[in-house]
């Protein structure tokens, strides 16, 4: 745990009046403020410690307990054992969401520093919530989704804050496509109504697949027997093997398109994009002599 | 499930503790849409996350209704340009190696 500088934080002297305080946090919340910058950590971080540190710099009594733990900064540990000790029984921080694959990324003021619960004890934290005054605030996750999660609707169950909803997750979603799922956020107080949740999906590159769009792109290994004479292969989509006819004199690089064999488009049911194959010839290699022999002799044909 | 589908706007204004003319203001500016049922102003509650970022932008940080404008437009404009961003990195996954 790292000693945290309120005044630095703020960018005001030691000696700040309350009024140049306020001043300097006006200043950076307009900088910094969540609704200013949507979809931004970074931003979101800073001003989670500017409203720290306005939360104690602008209590006098805050203010001089922490004017008082700055100079004794080097008995600190003690300081902080005696703290711990104290609030063990009412340490109740814990993941807003429990469900492993998604990423804990709740909105606003809720997380403050553990140098400040350890200083002013985590009783300290109720009364925080003070964006929350009537709607719940809204909640942001990350789900991780393969290829193939994204390729079939399916429904899923998370944890969200303790309680279990399952959502269906509709074919052909994008990654970095957001749903909202209405009313499951934080609650409503004074009979104000459920914040929203918002559900990120992040999905990984595919080995074999890779997605435009609606359209799958693939490459597939050719013998040069079969690109010089033509034949028939196999070939794997998200949905089963199928049969492909090649025809003869096929160049190395060539694309073919599969109509219908890509990805599912989103909400609009048995539409599919197509599967772009393009073909990559392999040269033999370690030929045998009589290999060598009749290319020679087709060389010169 | 029923939904609870329009906030009163003397309720909101009571929980946020704000003077019920400046949600007036927003309406006349443009800002929010205000439903009249049966003589009473209502809010539509979709679109209570707008107002309420209204009422943060225009309580928290002393921004005018004129900046509030603004600032609205370039979020949007923020909105699109990152949906532009995401649909383009999607694109230029298709020559990520999958290491």
């Amino acid at each position: 745990m790292n000693f945290v500088d309120y005044y630095k934080i703020l960018g005001v002297d030691k000696s700040a009046t309350s009024q140049d305080i306020k001043k300097a946090y006006r200043k950076l919340a307009r900088k910094y403020h969540p609704d200013l910058n949507p979809n931004d950590k970074d931003a979101k971080k800073n001003f989670q410690q500017i409203n720290e540190a306005n939360e104690v710099l602008s209590d006098p009594e805050k203010r001089k307990k922490f004017d008082q733990y700055g100079k004794d900064w080097q008995h600190a540990e003690e300081f902080e054992k005696a703290k711990q000790y104290q609030n063990q029984s009412s340490n109740s921080r814990g993941a807003r969401y429990s469900e492993k694959p998604m990423d804990e990324d709740s909105s606003d003021s809720s997380d403050f520093s553990d140098f400040f619960e350890s200083m002013f004890g985590s009783s300290s934290r109720e009364g925080r919530s003070r964006q929350v005054k009537f709607r719940g605030e809204d909640y942001n996750a990350e789900l991780h989704l393969n290829l193939e999660d994204a390729y079939k609707t399916h429904k899923q169950t998370l944890t969200i804050n303790g309680k279990n909803i399952r959502i269906t997750i509709p074919a052909g979603i994008e990654n970095g496509q957001s749903i909202k799922i209405a009313g499951h956020g934080g609650q409503g107080i004074n009979s104000g109504p459920n914040g929203d949740l918002y559900i990120k999906f992040s999905i990984a590159n595919h080995p074999k697949f890779k997605r435009l769009g609606n359209d799958l792109n693939t490459t597939v290994d050719l013998d040069l027997y079969t690109a010089v004479l033509g034949g028939e292969i196999f070939l794997e989509t998200l949905n089963g093997k199928v049969k492909l006819k090649v025809n003869p004199e096929t160049q190395n690089g060539a694309k073919i398109k599969l109509k219908g064999k890509g990805f599912p488009v989103y909400k609009t049911e048995d539409q599919f994009g197509d599967m772009v194959v393009t073909y990559i010839i392999k040269i033999p290699t370690n030929l045998t002599a009589k290999q060598k022999d009749l290319f020679t002799e087709l060389s010169k044909l | 499930m029923k939904k609870k589908n329009f906030i009163s706007i003397n309720e909101f204004s009571q929980k946020h503790d704000i003077e019920v003319s400046f949600i007036s203001s927003l309406q006349q500016t443009g800002l929010i849409e205000i439903t009249m049922i049966e003589e009473k102003a209502f809010i539509d509650v979709n679109q209570l996350p707008h107002l309420e970022k209204i009422t943060r932008l225009y309580f928290e940080l002393d921004i005018n209704l004129e900046g509030i404008e603004s600032i609205i437009h370039l979020l949007l404009r923020i909105n699109s340009l990152q949906e532009e961003v995401t649909i383009l990195q999607n694109r230029l996954r298709i020559y990520e190696t999958n290491e």
